[in-house]
């Protein structure tokens, strides 16, 4: 530091000590006041607004350097995070492929693996359409929410409760939208809460995040019916909403590694192993009505 | 010059959000993304005190609560860059000044901002806000922020050194 400050520091203490205090109350009793408008459970905060206008200003800033720095993704490999994700694709590799084996063994693995493929291909059903974005950020550990935001928005067609998939599986939903970016809250995330199905048997079941992105993170699925046994390695989809909003049926959302049940509890509860890499989440399709006016070309499911 | 002060200020919290936001989450080290805005925050507290510093804190850290991807509750990173803003400008004020100072002040107003956003989220309730979450969070993003400082803190500084009035700059009467 140079001793210009120091010596500025010195001659020119604040003449008056108590006007700093009080603009610190002021913006203390302002922050809380934002926090308390905006922590209405209803939903109609008077923040939305202005979070929809800091949105529009700053989305397409994110997207458009996202852009720019995308390439250098690659580069920082001695990071943790892309070393981490090596590892666990290449184990999660050897298991599909160790599984797949499995699969094939027995004639009721064989059915199941038909139905898992039927249900992967998320797109091919006959009324749905999805909007291709990318993911530009995803919103930072010390929030402590998993959010991503993604480079479509309202004019692609994409509003807030719209189900966000991808190659594997679900993702998550729309939050909110801006003219040309979203923001979706993942199914990791510890406030989300999908609705789930077990493949085999049909049952109903909810399924909330832990908040954890990485490959370790995992679903835990509560079971309405606490008779059914979920087994190791059953399959998850979605149970499906009303009007297909916020979540349309049937698509793939994990399998269960663990069954745990206590006495206390009244319904078992199962840890699902999501289909989707949430740390590594590139291309993703949001599930758009059909026939609505959209600037971006949606892919049409092909039979 | 006062005018053109609050606009380099206004610029440079504006790079901070958009290198925080679009940036640096392609370097994220366990998901933990540098504070770049609370970098700008603490450099202004250094060059400005703490009075202008909670302003700027207070405007910054809404705008983060407001920018995509967040949605948790408006206000909590506004509350903690306040926070952060006034005691780093109060350290200022009251320290001799130094290199380890400024790394003390930084490390602290990390480990002050990203504790109090917790924190509020524990009193609102966030689920994704555990123990654990916070345990695991805080430490990685005091070492990324103490990583990046020798890149913003200086630059800011510099910014405002240019900005400020003569009569605080070269200020030898006293009040």
């Amino acid at each position: 530091m140079a001793r210009k400050d120091r010596q500025r520091l010195r001659n020119h203490p604040d003449p008056d000590r108590r006007r700093p205090r009080a603009v610190l109350a002021l913006l203390l009793l302002a922050s809380v006041t934002v926090i308390t408008l905006d922590a209405r459970p209803s939903g109609d905060s008077p923040i939305e607004p202005l979070r929809a206008a800091t949105g529009a200003a700053f989305g397409p800033l994110e997207s458009g350097v996202s852009a720019v720095v995308g390439p250098l993704r690659a580069v920082p490999e001695y990071f943790g995070d892309v070393d981490e994700l090596r590892a666990a694709n290449a184990r999660l590799e050897r298991e599909k492929v160790a599984l797949q084996a499995q699969l094939r063994t027995t004639e009721h693995a064989r059915e199941r693996a038909a139905e898992l493929d039927r249900m992967l291909g998320v797109a091919d059903r006959q009324d749905l359409s999805l909007v291709p974005a990318r993911v530009v950020t995803l919103g930072a550990a010390q929030a402590f929410s998993r959010t991503a935001t993604i480079d479509a928005g309202s004019r692609d067609g994409v509003l807030a409760d719209m189900t966000v998939v991808n190659g594997h599986g679900l993702v998550g939903r729309v939050l909110s939208s801006t003219p040309t970016t979203a923001t979706v809250l993942l199914a990791i995330d510890a406030k989300s809460v999908v609705g789930g199905r077990l493949a085999s048997s049909s049952e109903l079941g909810f399924l909330s995040g832990d908040g954890d992105i990485s490959a370790d993170g995992r679903l835990m699925l509560e079971l309405v019916d606490t008779e059914i046994d979920p087994s190791r390695g059953d399959t998850v989809v979605t149970w499906g909403s009303r009007n297909d909003v916020p979540y349309i049926a049937d698509v793939p959302i994990g399998t269960i590694t663990e069954v745990s049940s206590s006495p206390r509890q009244l319904s078992k509860t199962a840890t699902v192993r999501p289909f989707v890499d949430f740390s590594a989440l590139d291309l993703v399709g949001v599930v758009v009505d059909a026939g609505e006016h959209r600037s971006r070309e949606s892919v049409e499911a092909v039979r | 010059m006062t005018s053109l002060r609050s606009l380099a200020v206004v610029a440079m919290v504006v790079v901070a959000m958009v290198l925080q936001l679009g940036v640096f989450p392609a370097f994220a080290i366990s998901g933990v993304v540098p504070d770049v805005v609370l970098l700008v925050v603490i450099s202004v507290a250094l060059a400005r005190g703490p009075e202008y510093a909670a302003v700027v804190g207070f405007l910054a850290g809404l705008l983060l609560d407001l920018a995509p991807p967040a949605d948790h509750t408006a206000g909590r990173w506004a509350l903690a860059f306040v926070v952060v803003g006034y005691l780093a400008g109060l350290a200022r004020r009251d320290a001799r000044w130094s290199v380890t100072a400024t790394i003390v002040v930084v490390a602290a107003g990390s480990f002050v901002a990203t504790s109090l956003f917790a924190l509020v989220g524990m009193a609102l309730r966030d689920p994704g806000v555990t123990v654990d979450a916070v345990a695991s969070v805080v430490p990685l993003a005091i070492l990324y922020d103490l990583l990046l400082m020798p890149f913003v803190v200086p630059v800011v500084l510099a910014v405002m050194r240019r900005m400020e009035p003569a009569s605080v700059r070269f200020s030898t009467v006293h009040p």
